[in-house]
């Protein structure tokens, strides 16, 4: 499944590129982008494990820059 | 400015001030250190509360943590106004940086705009009333007043208007509509009042597709992106253990003073963040893609920009793309039975097929079929096709299905499409068919050669004749007909081999039948037909306006996208290599060191803005 989540207040570009790669080496992600430009992620994973996995880069978002937030709708 | 842009705003303003105070009072020692921090806490003090809540979550080296300790380190060794200017510097370079990307980030979107807000339904006592596009069913019916934009895709049932596809195609002329015609989402009614009949749901629309395409084209990172987002993970340790090195051993076994080392050092944190090259590599791709889109071409990614630059070799596919795809029926050559019978008959054949050569056979037999005379029909591909009507075998299509069939048949004299009908194995006849050269394809290949592609090729399933015709009109080098599609993959496959390692092979078709060939080929590039799904959803690039010529320009904005990257990327490493020399050796302070850091970054984000207007 893919799907594609706004992110609010990601302000600078290095982040992205950081969560970029550290959601990418979730188990069972199978290509995730970080767009620094459109300030958006694009998850494509597992479908079982979705919505698990989006909970994991919700949490490395935060890690990496904790006033960024994606917004699940 | 956004209200977070404001509020650092505020805070720059009254750190500059206090910092100015601060510089005209004749203090010294402890007194000193503490007056001038306050316009270090006023600029500074989220930097240092992200950098300690950063380290806590285990991010080292990000740029908060570097400015953290150059300043702090700054403060350490009495350099108290370097280390309020330094951070003052960073902040007002972020400030800019943040709202110079908005700009850009809104001036690209803008570019883009074309969603549509409301559409007009018809309530049940002729009222009108303004829904949502995507609660709008297929089927209903909706009223586009003039200067509106259509909202979904459907078709005019009353009214007749001009329409400006510019949003969608780059072009500027306007398109007449009447009832029956096909509108597209997303153009703009231009005169008059349209009542529509929608014919897809909204997420189906054209402008709901292209949006999703132009606004997903930065999910597909282009090589450059790739390659400086990894350099950054390790150009910033190298330069942070180098900072180290260089505050510790020159003291240890040179003459060098520790204050003079640390600040050296302190240089080199501050000219270790990779943030102008992270930043101004997507905006430059970005911008080109919003350019693009801006004349109606639409790139699927910037790994495709990257691609595109390279085209060596551009290879067409003939009908639709160099030609209109329009046939007319310019003879008919009847061997035992009349004009009228013949073409009833072709007609007949084809008449479930959706083939331009179909469309055209029909629309010249001009009447409504009695699709009930056919039955068995088979599409025989590249061939033609057989169906029985009236109770008798008709096959109608090209000399190799005629030899496939064993019936005799004999060339003709003009040039064009050749459709032989055959009944029961007996030759009725024949059928010319021919097909408008587009009047930009000329152009549009004296451009390419102009650009430097090497070879332009032409593949078609048509015959020799007639593609040899075409190719020589154009001028192209070289020219494969009477191809099956499948034949078309294998051409391509051996003209890939032709290409030089840096180039890249570009395909050119209209979308029918040519998936296959579109991804194999480098780059795959399709006629968007105003509303063809197929294409879309194949290529790698789509020509909104089924424009040739649109080709070279595309290679042209690619390229120039591509130097604006490479100028940033060169520029951006030989400024900070630069200050990161002059810092070891001492010769510059504090403040090049931040200029190099948000300075650059500035610079190559307003560079990296041309690239919206990029093939200009």
């Amino acid at each position: 499944m893919k799907k594609h989540f706004k992110l609010q207040d990601l302000d600078c570009a290095n982040c992205a590129a950081k969560m970029e790669d550290a959601i990418r080496k979730l188990p069972g992600v199978n290509s995730a982008t970080v767009s620094f430009m459109t300030q958006k992620l694009t998850l494509d994973a597992d479908d079982a494990r979705f919505d698990e996995i989006l909970q994991e880069a919700v949490k490395i978002c935060k890690k990496v820059e904790p006033d960024c937030t994606i917004l699940v709708k | 400015m956004s209200k977070k842009q404001k509020r650092m705003l505020i805070r720059v303003i009254v750190s500059a001030v206090l910092f100015v105070v601060c510089m005209l009072l004749p203090l010294t020692g402890w007194v000193r250190l503490l007056v001038f921090l306050a316009p270090y806490g006023v600029i500074g003090w989220d930097v240092l509360w992200r950098a300690v809540r950063n380290i806590a979550h285990g991010q080292v080296f990000d740029e908060n943590f570097l400015m953290a300790l150059a300043t702090v380190g700054a403060l350490a060794i009495g350099e108290y106004p370097e280390a309020v200017f330094v951070m003052l510097f960073y902040q007002v370079g972020e400030l800019f940086q943040s709202y110079a990307v908005d700009q850009s980030r809104k001036s690209i979107t803008a570019l883009m705009d074309i969603r549509p807000d409301y559409a007009n339904m018809e309530g049940p006592d002729g009222q009108l009333e303004q829904v949502d596009p995507e609660d709008v069913a297929v089927g209903d019916t909706i009223v586009i007043k003039a200067g509106e934009r259509i909202p979904l895709d459907g078709v005019v049932l009353e009214g007749s208007s001009t329409v400006d596809t510019a949003a969608l195609t780059g072009e500027s002329l306007p398109r007449q509509v009447e009832s029956g015609d096909d509108v597209i989402s997303g153009c703009v009614n231009l005169s008059g009042l349209l009542k529509v009949r929608v014919t897809k749901a909204f997420e189906e629309s054209t402008v709901a597709k292209i949006l999703d395409l132009v606004e997903n084209s930065a999910s597909k990172k282009a090589k450059a992106e790739n390659f400086i987002t990894k350099f950054a993970r390790y150009y910033t340790p190298i330069v942070v253990l180098a900072a180290v090195a260089l505050a510790f051993l020159p003291p240890l076994f040179t003459s060098i003073q520790w204050v003079d080392s640390i600040q050296r050092a302190l240089n080199f944190l501050v000219v270790s963040c990779p943030c102008a090259l992270v930043i101004s590599v997507p905006l430059s791709f970005f911008g080109g893609i919003g350019g693009a889109s801006k004349d109606g071409i639409l790139v699927k990614g910037g790994n495709y920009l990257e691609v595109l630059a390279r085209t060596e070799i551009v290879v067409f596919d003939k009908t639709g793309t160099l030609t209109r795809g329009v046939f007319n029926v310019t003879a008919i050559h009847p061997d035992h039975c009349d004009q009228g019978q013949l073409l009833e008959l072709a007609a007949l054949a084809e008449c479930w097929s959706d083939h331009p050569i179909s469309r055209s056979l029909k629309e010249a037999y001009g009447r409504e079929m009695d699709s009930s005379r056919v039955s068995s029909v088979e599409e025989v591909a590249g061939r033609g096709v057989k169906a029985v009507v009236d109770g008798h075998t008709v096959c109608a299509g090209n000399d190799k299905l005629m030899e496939d069939i064993g019936v005799s048949w004999h060339p003709c004299h003009r040039v064009g499409t050749t459709v032989h009908v055959a009944s029961d194995g007996v030759y009725l006849g024949h059928i010319v068919i021919s097909d408008e050269v587009k009047p930009d394809a000329k152009e549009a290949v004296a451009a390419l050669k102009a650009a430097g592609v090497r070879k332009t090729v032409m593949l078609t399933g048509d015959a020799q004749a007639v593609g040899e015709d075409v190719a020589k009109q154009l001028g192209l080098d070289e020219v494969h007909t009477q191809l099956l599609p499948a034949d078309k993959v294998e051409r391509v496959e051996k003209l890939l081999k032709e290409v030089s390692p840096k180039g890249a092979l570009a395909f050119v078709g209209d979308g029918i039948n040519d998936a296959p060939v579109l991804s194999r080929a480098d780059i795959g590039i399709a006629m968007g037909g105003l509303g063809s799904d197929a294409a879309i959803e194949a290529a790698d690039i789509v020509l909104m306006d089924d424009k040739p010529s649109k080709i070279a320009h595309a290679i042209r904005i690619a390229r120039r996208t591509l130097s604006i990257v490479k100028q940033n990327i060169v520029f951006a490493l030989a400024v900070k290599l630069l200050v990161l020399v002059l810092s070891a050796v001492g010769l510059v302070s504090m403040w090049a060191a931040v200029f190099a850091d948000v300075g650059v970054s500035v610079i190559a984000i307003l560079n990296a803005m041309r690239a919206l207007k990029a093939g200009k």
